[in-house]
């Protein structure tokens, strides 16, 4: 088998416009008997919703929080990318597109990342429109600030609550057509399968939560947008909710899973104090422009940090990295956080963190600087932890906290299943092997306002979908396994709760499908990922019947999904021997210890299509063909 | 399109950008302004500030008893003498006054639909007492209404110091007040239900000018003072005729 | 540290619910409320004989999604200001406390089960038109209409509204004016949300009442549990937009 990306032939700028031209449509009287199944309700989910109801679409939009506003999307604080050029800084389209390309280390398709940089514009007036309260100067006009390392300043913030705000303006769209009944809403409602028919996918299983009603749902065209799956690492900066099973339960049903073993892991977020510990806390990034990383010289000294002297501190990025030092990229931060705490540097109680301190910046600025800059940052940091970081310093740690990887899809942003629709972090598509900070709102709503409402349209048009009956047969059977599923859960009776095989996956992940990864680690997961599977089968206790509001069954679940997960990520990561982006491989590295690509051997997508539970799954190769940009190798010595 | 719209001081162009036609059309028409919760309250307010009218007005009447018998019962015969606005002004103040309560109970009923199963637990983080208990003190105010009005209006309590008459043949209030409050139950209720009656102004004030929706908090600040002193005023006020009586300053002689 | 739990359970809205007492056994300081929770909840999902997990619900953990409840001896998001439940910890209790934990109580937030209610009320007040009815793609670019800051701080004031539903479940009266208010003054504020101001305000104290929220008695209990600190001064902005948008109603 082999996947074709569909991407538009032309030059790179044209490539979208043609595309969208060469598009079919949908005749305006036939768009209100087609009926679109939206899965989430998030940046993307919300904004799809809203804009295929507004084109005439019936569209029923499934959530399983008590309301769309809820998505996790809800959380992020930085800001939005767009390449307005407000700032006369010299930003444009290209220049978006080119460090897209080049922060995702060159393993993205340039011809979607360039069209994510021609949108970006269209969203923040889109945004706007709808009331969404982004910074302003003086004079009225938007606000930006410089993020993640960026030489423009082109990103949008509002507070530190940008992802809210984008939220809360998607779901008054989708509101909005709710009100107006174009689109149904279903919330606490979760998937549990897609029902695939003739080769396309025809609807969706759901399961009530409240009423645990299981329901068949045909329609059109499927979209997911379920989102990332960092909380197969059990802790991550995700809301504990987030889970795999939309994509991954596409994926056994044929939909080709890319690039899993690509995860962001943050470098600057409140460590974990103990077994009980239920997610970390991202702190942002810019803590770092001021504060200090440093760790104990000696292994195992457990002194309070203010008393160990100067001269016993080792300054590590500081001393390793000497001109980018404490604002080394996010993987160089996190991989050298970890090695310190592995050689017993690590400070706190747990031995997992290391100290950003301010003290000098302090002495340098004034308290009073510090606290205008990073106010907001330290109040948040001592209501949780309840130490001050004005008087000592913080103790940070990194923590996974986005997925690159996710649902293989083209162009049209079509998986390869026909009329499985991905959009937002649930796909691949976008941020190649590592993600800029402030892309991430960019893309979901990018997905969802702009490109999607096009692209579906066109396999509407052109496949002349009808709508199945949900009483067929494929319904009949999907059904009958998602039931099966269940019933199997709840029969196990066992003696562990499921967050308790989730925590021992999270370990396993963590510790060889973390920040660095080698062969022997990936293989010993590998070994060890199915034997906690037979236990979790085995051993696994799940309280309560499917007729209820059972919140031990939906864990239980997303866990056994997880538990299958797990292991596809480590065997992508297993086969890919270089070092890229988000994954880096012991094994490829300069002598220096910096990640070194292998451009000749991996300049490909790995998609990787479902075999069977215990078979190793077909690795479908998708080449990356760069014909705009030069393939670069970054340096921060 | 473009449109010019007014709101908020401001004048600006707002460039309409797409939207459904009719995009309301589909909604039922509006409630009535007066059963909304917000209209009720409104209502209240409004009231409220009537009945602080009358409450001042009648104050400003009461204190002429330092200025001596005569004073005091020519006020009282001046009114008697012009029935007619006499009468206006008091069918509208029992218009406005059960309005105020209609209002008031049919706020409760809503209040209390609104939580069916209560917390077992219960605290107050900031609200006063005042605010807490605006039903109660309301209901004491109520009820000293009809006694004020069956003791010195129509002279049901104490008529052997109602029929009497002073020297000028006019009604002798004076007299009347005066031996009414040399009785210590009397007096005892009236200094009782005063200080109800400023607790229930004490958030009325306040809570009157935010159901009126003055929202600048430097302006709401110094309202709140405002409210309190007045409130305050008032009480003292009321309360200084019964302890001037106890304190042989108002006197028969 | 121990704690003695009292917590709501209630198998559905239909049922009626009861106090059951638990103990937390063994907890650090540095657990998060939750945490100490799902301590309790580990084992009573291990434990065939017993309840069942406790329903409760929390997402984010970061006090910005809204999705946490509860409400803590008697006090919603509990005994600290400015927070959610999720960014409670264990080291603002004492070591013995008797902690009793109880649902959002309000009719329009009906108990789904033990600790969590439905607060699809609010998204139904949202839907009476707490939006800008804009559709996507035509908008003019962001900077054609300038917004004074100190206007679209005061809408960004506003916006921070996560929607949590503390602010019913601590008046006294189970209003929802603080939330109503909130979207209103958000989107009143902004050029963008004038044309449809009148119809907004209008239309979402409608649903609001409909709802069967109390009516605001002006505690302001609300905005002292409020993890974001919404002022109640939208409450009087709201007031003022209905009274002048009831006047000026032309049906």
């Amino acid at each position: 088998m082999s996947l074709d990306s569909k991407i538009p032939p032309g030059p790179l700028a044209d490539k979208w416009t043609n595309h969208k031209f060469k598009s079919k449509l949908v005749n305006p009287s036939n768009k209100r008997k087609q009926k679109v199944i939206v899965v989430g309700s998030g940046l993307a989910g919300a904004s799809a919703s809203a804009t295929l109801a507004e084109l005439g679409y019936q569209v029923h939009c499934f959530t399983f929080h008590d309301s769309p506003r809820r998505a996790h999307s809800i959380a992020a604080q930085g800001g939005i990318n767009a390449a307005k050029n407000y700032q006369n800084d010299g930003d444009s389209v290209y220049r978006l597109f080119y460090d897209t390309v080049k922060g995702g280390d060159f393993r993205s398709r340039e011809a979607n990342v360039y069209r994510l940089a021609e949108v970006s514009s269209n969203i923040i007036d889109q945004c706007v429109a709808q009331g969404v309260p982004f910074a302003r100067e003086y004079g009225g006009h938007l606000a930006n600030r410089s993020f993640g390392g960026a030489q423009v300043s082109r990103t949008f913030y509002a507070r530190g609550q940008t992802g809210q705000q984008l939220l809360l303006g998607a779901y008054s769209a989708l509101s909005r057509q709710i009100s107006l009944g174009a689109v149904t809403m279903h919330t606490r409602v979760e998937l549990l399968d897609i029902v695939v028919d003739d080769g396309h996918a025809k609807g969706i299983i759901t399961r009530n939560l409240e009423t645990g009603e299981i329901a068949c749902h045909a329609g059109s065209a499927v979209v997911l947008a379920t989102g990332g799956y960092s909380n197969v690492f059990y802790l991550s900066t995700n809301a504990k909710n987030c889970n795999v099973t939309a994509t991954y339960r596409a994926y056994k049903r044929g939909a080709c899973f890319a690039n899993p073993c690509y995860t962001q892991i943050h470098p600057t977020c409140i460590p974990p104090t103990g077994d009980a510990q239920a997610k970390l806390t991202l702190m942002s990034e810019s803590l770092r422009n001021d504060g200090r990383i440093w760790v104990p010289k000696k292994a195992g000294d457990k002194r309070p940090a203010n008393s160990i002297p100067e001269d016993e501190r080792d300054y590590y990025l500081e001393r390793k990295y000497p001109s980018f030092g404490n604002l080394a990229p996010r993987d160089i931060a996190s991989r050298s956080a970890k090695e310190v705490c592995d050689a017993g540097h690590g400070v706190g109680a747990t031995g997992v963190g290391v100290y950003l301190d301010f003290s000098h910046a302090i002495k340098r600025l004034g308290e009073d600087t510090i606290r205008a800059r990073y106010g907001n940052l330290f109040h948040m940091y001592q209501k949780i932890t309840g130490d001050n970081p004005y008087e000592v310093p913080m103790k940070i740690y990194p923590a996974p906290h986005y997925t690159m990887g996710g649902l293989w899809v083209d162009y049209n942003l079509m998986s390869s299943i026909p009329g499985l629709f991905v959009i937002g972090e649930a796909n691949f598509s976008d941020h190649g092997a590592n993600r800029l900070g402030a892309s991430a709102l960019m893309q979901g709503l990018a997905d969802g306002y702009f490109v999607l409402p096009y692209t579906i349209g066109n396999y509407l048009a052109t496949e002349k979908v009808e709508i199945a009956d949900t009483d067929g047969e494929a319904f009949k059977q999907t059904k009958e396994e998602a039931v099966s599923v269940i019933n199997k859960l709840l029969s196990v009776k066992g003696t562990k709760s499921s967050s308790h095989f989730h925590r021992e996956l999270g370990k396993i992940m963590w510790e060889y499908c973390g920040m660095s990864r080698d062969d022997a680690g990936l293989k010993k997961a590998l070994e060890q990922i199915p034997q906690l599977r037979e236990e979790f089968w085995n051993d696994v206790s799940v309280l309560g019947d499917n007729d209820s509001y059972n919140q031990a069954l939906e864990r239980a679940q997303r866990v056994a999904d997880f538990l299958e997960f797990g292991e596809l990520m480590c065997l992508d990561a297993l086969t890919r021997t270089e070092s890229c982006g988000g994954h880096f491989r012991a094994e490829s590295q300069t002598d220096e210890g910096e990640a070194q690509r292998k451009d000749d051997e991996f300049s490909y997508v790995s998609a990787w299509k479902f075999q069977g539970v215990e078979k190793t799954p077909e690795l479908i190769r998708e080449e990356l063909n760069f014909e705009n940009v030069e393939l670069a190798v970054r340096s921060y010595k | 399109m473009f449109c010019l719209c007014t709101g908020d001081r401001k004048v600006f162009i707002y460039l309409q950008t797409g939207g459904t036609s009719n995009e309301w059309e589909h909604m039922s028409s509006p409630q009535s302004f007066f059963s909304s919760t917000i209209g009720k309250k409104v209502v209240m307010a409004v009231t409220g500030f009537l009945l602080i009218g009358f409450v001042v007005a009648h104050l400003v009447g009461n204190l002429q008893v330092f200025l001596g018998a005569e004073v005091f019962n020519a006020y009282a015969a001046f009114l008697k003498s012009i029935p007619g606005p006499l009468w206006i002004a008091r069918i509208g103040l029992i218009v406005i006054f059960v309005l105020h309560l209609y209002n008031a109970f049919s706020l409760r009923k809503i209040i209390s639909a609104a939580r069916p199963v209560d917390y077992n637990k219960q605290a107050t983080v900031q609200a006063s007492a005042a605010s807490r208990y605006m039903l109660h003190t309301g209901v004491v105010i109520l009820l000293f209404v009809i006694v004020h009005l069956a003791h010195f209006t129509l002279g049901y309590l104490q008529p052997e110091h109602f029929s009497k008459t002073d020297a000028l043949g006019q009604h002798d209030v004076y007299y009347m007040l005066v031996q009414g409050f040399l009785n210590p139950v009397y007096a005892g209720f009236y200094i009782f239900c005063i200080v109800m009656l400023g607790i229930h102004l004490s958030h009325g004030i306040s809570s009157m000018f935010q159901t009126l929706g003055f929202c600048r908090p430097n302006v709401k600040n110094k309202l709140e003072l405002a409210a309190k002193a007045i409130a305050a005023g008032i009480t003292l006020g009321y309360i200084s005729i019964p302890l001037a009586v106890i304190a042989n300053v108002v006197t028969l002689s | 540290m121990d704690f003695t739990l009292h917590i709501w359970r209630q198998d559905n809205n239909k049922s009626s619910g009861s106090f059951k007492t638990y103990r937390a056994l063994d907890i650090t300081p540095e657990m998060s409320f939750f945490e100490m929770i799902e301590t309790v909840n580990e084992k009573l999902e291990c434990n065939g004989a017993g309840d069942g997990r406790i329903a409760l619900e929390y997402d984010c953990l970061e006090g910005i999604c809204g999705t946490c409840s509860l409400v803590i001896n008697g006090v919603a998001h509990g005994p600290n200001r400015g927070v959610t439940t999720c960014q409670l910890h264990m080291r603002s209790f004492n070591d013995g406390d008797h902690i009793t934990i109880e649902p959002f109580r309000a009719k329009a937030f009906p108990v789904t089960k033990d600790l969590v209610v439905d607060r699809s009320a609010f998204d139904r007040i949202i839907q009476a038109g707490g939006y800008v009815s804009v559709n996507t793609g035509g908008a003019p670019d962001a900077n054609a209409l300038p917004i004074m800051r100190d206007v679209a701080d005061r809408a960004m004031d506003a916006a921070e509204c996560i929607g949590c539903g503390a602010c019913v479940a601590a008046c006294k009266n189970g209003s929802a004016m603080l939330f109503t208010s909130a979207k209103v003054s958000h989107l009143g504020a902004l050029p963008q949300g004038a044309p449809e101001r009148s119809k907004r305000v209008l239309k979402m104290v409608d649903q609001m009442d409909a709802e069967g929220f109390g009516s605001c008695t002006n505690q302001y209990e609300c905005e002292a549990v409020c993890p974001k600190g919404i002022s109640t001064k939208f409450i009087a902005q709201m007031n003022r937009d209905y009274m002048r948008a009831s006047l000026s109603r032309e049906d």
